[in-house]
């Protein structure tokens, strides 16, 4: 994103309390507002001279269920030994009877924003939280941005995530009645039902998936400090 | 009396100029356009769950399916971000190489949108001329990784392999023969790059012939000037990037304002337009044409003069070479770990954009440190354009229609992801 340090500071100043937090990573910056104050900002950076975001290249939706959560030990078991790495509850691990429910906790949904200054030639990611996970509701950035408008639709198809105040919420890349969201990260990878072509009925016709989940590599997490060092020398070049 | 209505018509799913899978929903009034409703997704295929669901590098293949017409420059943006994320650097060369790649990848998307987008309006010549060009291209694109379209070339930490030391030849056939085949391997009697010169000294007068056949045409001009015109203004509020910024007036190009690969190597101009309307994004687009031409001879001439690795020598990323692995314990469980487990990368998010042919195409990956990623999102620049097209295309006529859904320069394949 943006490579200015200068970027980070005007935000603090700007906008103090109202950034929940800042990050750098790879020298991109991101910031994180309350869903509720996310139209005042962003509609300040669209405008304020020393930001001048015109453009709003991208939203996406972001399902937090099951972050850094990996299905198969690799530390401390030299002594049992290594698991099969088959159990889990990734996307490609159940079917829809067999989806895990969710989980009370913390936020799983966000929307993250990615904006870009044409003028100033910086980046910005802004990302905000939906208070409640069992209704994701956070506002719509239509007013500010028209480009919104498909990205949003896009993202409440695929996550859910209503956004209140867009002028045309449909659904925009699933199939016309489609039931669910299938991006959530408790939607089945074979997802639930397929199509076929019923010659004696003469249309094609809806009915449950056939094939099995399937994984063929299991998801690891493991800490290398090779490339913790990578990233530090990659920082002191600059 | 009767009633007066507008009428509700369908354009596509199967529609030639549709070009694709584009359900587009007119309002008429007349032959007016009073609102236009894409429905898209009919070639969703959930690409970026699929790629949550395997390891980093089983997904550069998926890349190539998006824009599949311009298959390299899609794998560059995922490519690029995963480098940014595990801190690896492409040796120079790997550099150079991408860097010609993607301006071949521009000519080869470029010349589909001309060719198509003149058959559209009705210029039927102009798309048998530039299948021609694009033919030679993809048997580069064929000798460096064996696919004339989906070619998985670009790897993190560089690419698959060096460039081939001898152009494949054809063969003689029932379709290629006498005069025909000797013509066609004249150009291919030394290596690719050698193949590529030839290429680049010829390229400008092929350039010649489409603007001959289109640029002074009365029809052309009757069918795009003052054509969906975009301001500025309008383009920026609909995020959008390419050339379709640039024919507004906007001089705004990735590969200038935030150089990746090793574009600030070279030199090259960016064209803009002045009026915004399909006019001036053909202007545009076959300026560019002539100046990736310009960028692929300098990169011919940069690699000729400077061989070298093409792949990070860092087995945690890339493979060993297969004679490595016959006798060196180490190479083997490195390309063992590699293949059936891939490597883990560190726990963070990026986004990385490329100057594709169409416009920004960027990879945003956010990672927690497994050997997956936690979510892939693919930003399309199409995908931006299409949802203007509403704005655009009122009050036009219906045949304006075809032509501001060809100068949109849309795929489905990215669209619809």
């Amino acid at each position: 994103m943006s490579e200015s340090p200068v970027l980070i500071d005007a935000l603090k100043s700007r906008f103090g309390d109202q950034l929940l937090s800042t990050t750098v990573c790879c020298n991109q910056f991101t910031i994180e507002v309350a869903a509720d104050q996310a139209l005042d900002v962003l509609r300040a950076l669209r405008d304020e001279s020393g930001f001048r975001f015109t453009q709003m290249i991208d939203l996406c939706g972001v399902d937090y269920l099951s972050y850094g959560i990996s299905e198969w030990e690799t530390e401390a078991v030299t002594d049992t030994g290594f698991s099969r790495g088959v159990d889990g509850e990734g996307p490609g691990r159940f079917d829809w009877a067999g989806r895990p429910q969710q989980s009370p906790g913390a936020r799983r949904y966000a929307a993250v924003v990615h904006l870009l200054s044409i003028e100033l030639n910086q980046r910005l990611r802004v990302r905000y939280f939906a208070p409640d996970d069992a209704l994701p509701i956070v506002p719509s950035l239509v007013e500010i941005w028209n480009s919104a408008n498909w990205f949003e639709r896009e993202a409440f198809d695929l996550f859910g995530i209503v956004f209140e105040g867009h002028p045309d919420l449909r659904r925009l890349l699933t199939d016309y009645g489609f039931i669910g969201h299938p991006f959530r990260k408790d939607f089945p990878l074979i997802g639930n039902v397929e199509v076929r072509y019923d010659p004696d009925k003469g249309r094609v016709v809806y009915e449950p998936v056939t094939i099995e989940p399937r994984v063929g590599v299991p998801r690891v997490v493991r800490e290398d400090s090779r490339y913790l060092q990578a990233q530090n020398e990659l920082a002191q070049k600059g | 009396m009767a009633e007066i209505r507008n009428y509700t018509m369908n354009f596509g799913p199967q529609h030639p100029a549709a070009h694709g899978v584009l359900r587009l929903v007119l309002e008429l009034d007349g032959e007016t356009i009073v609102r236009a409703d894409p429905h898209v997704g009919l070639l969703h295929r959930g690409t970026e769950k699929l790629a949550e669901s395997k390891p980093y590098n089983q997904s550069i293949g998926y890349m190539d399916r998006l824009d599949y017409v311009s298959m390299m420059c899609n794998e560059h943006a995922y490519v690029r971000a995963i480098e940014r994320l595990l801190g690896v650097d492409p040796p120079a060369r790997a550099q150079v190489i991408r860097t010609m790649f993607d301006e071949i990848t521009r000519i080869l998307n470029h010349l589909m949108w001309l060719g198509s987008n003149a058959l559209d309006l009705g210029a039927m010549t102009l798309f048998l001329y530039a299948f021609r060009e694009r033919e030679e291209l993809m048997d580069c694109y064929e000798a460096v990784s064996g696919a004339r379209l989906h070619a998985t070339y670009y790897r993190p930490g560089g690419v698959y392999r060096d460039l081939p030391e001898q152009m494949p030849q054809y063969k003689e056939s029932p379709w290629t023969k006498g005069a025909d085949l000797k013509r066609r391997n004249d150009w291919r009697q030394g290596s690719m790059l050698d193949f590529l010169d030839a290429f680049c000294a010829d390229f400008p007068k092929r350039v010649d012939e489409y603007e001959t056949l289109l640029t002074d045409n009365r029809i052309w001009k009757q069918r795009t000037v003052n054509i969906g015109v975009i301001s500025p203004e309008m383009a920026l509020r609909w995020g959008m990037t390419g050339p379709m910024l640039r024919g507004s007036g906007v001089a705004w190009d990735l590969r200038k304002k935030q150089p990746y690969a090793a574009y600030n190597r070279f030199e090259f101009d960016i064209p803009v337009g002045v009026n915004g309307d399909c006019y001036d994004r053909y202007l545009v687009r076959v300026e560019e044409m002539r100046q990736s031409n310009r960028i692929v001879k300098q990169c011919v001439d940069w690699l000729r003069g400077n061989p070298g690795e093409v792949m990070v020598r860092n087995f945690k990323v890339a493979p060993p070479s297969r004679v490595e692995m016959k006798d060196d314990m180490e190479a083997l469980i490195h390309h063992f770990k590699l293949f059936t487990e891939g490597y883990c990368v560190p726990a963070g998010e990026v986004y990385c954009a490329v100057e594709a042919p169409k416009g920004e195409f960027g990879a945003y990956l956010i990672s927690d440190g497994a050997n997956k990623p936690f979510r892939v999102k693919l930003r399309a620049p199409g995908f931006a354009h299409l949802s203007a097209m509403d704005e655009i295309v009122r009050g036009h006529m219906l045949p304006d229609v075809v032509a501001v859904i060809g100068t949109l320069d849309i795929v489905f394949g990215e669209i619809d992801r």
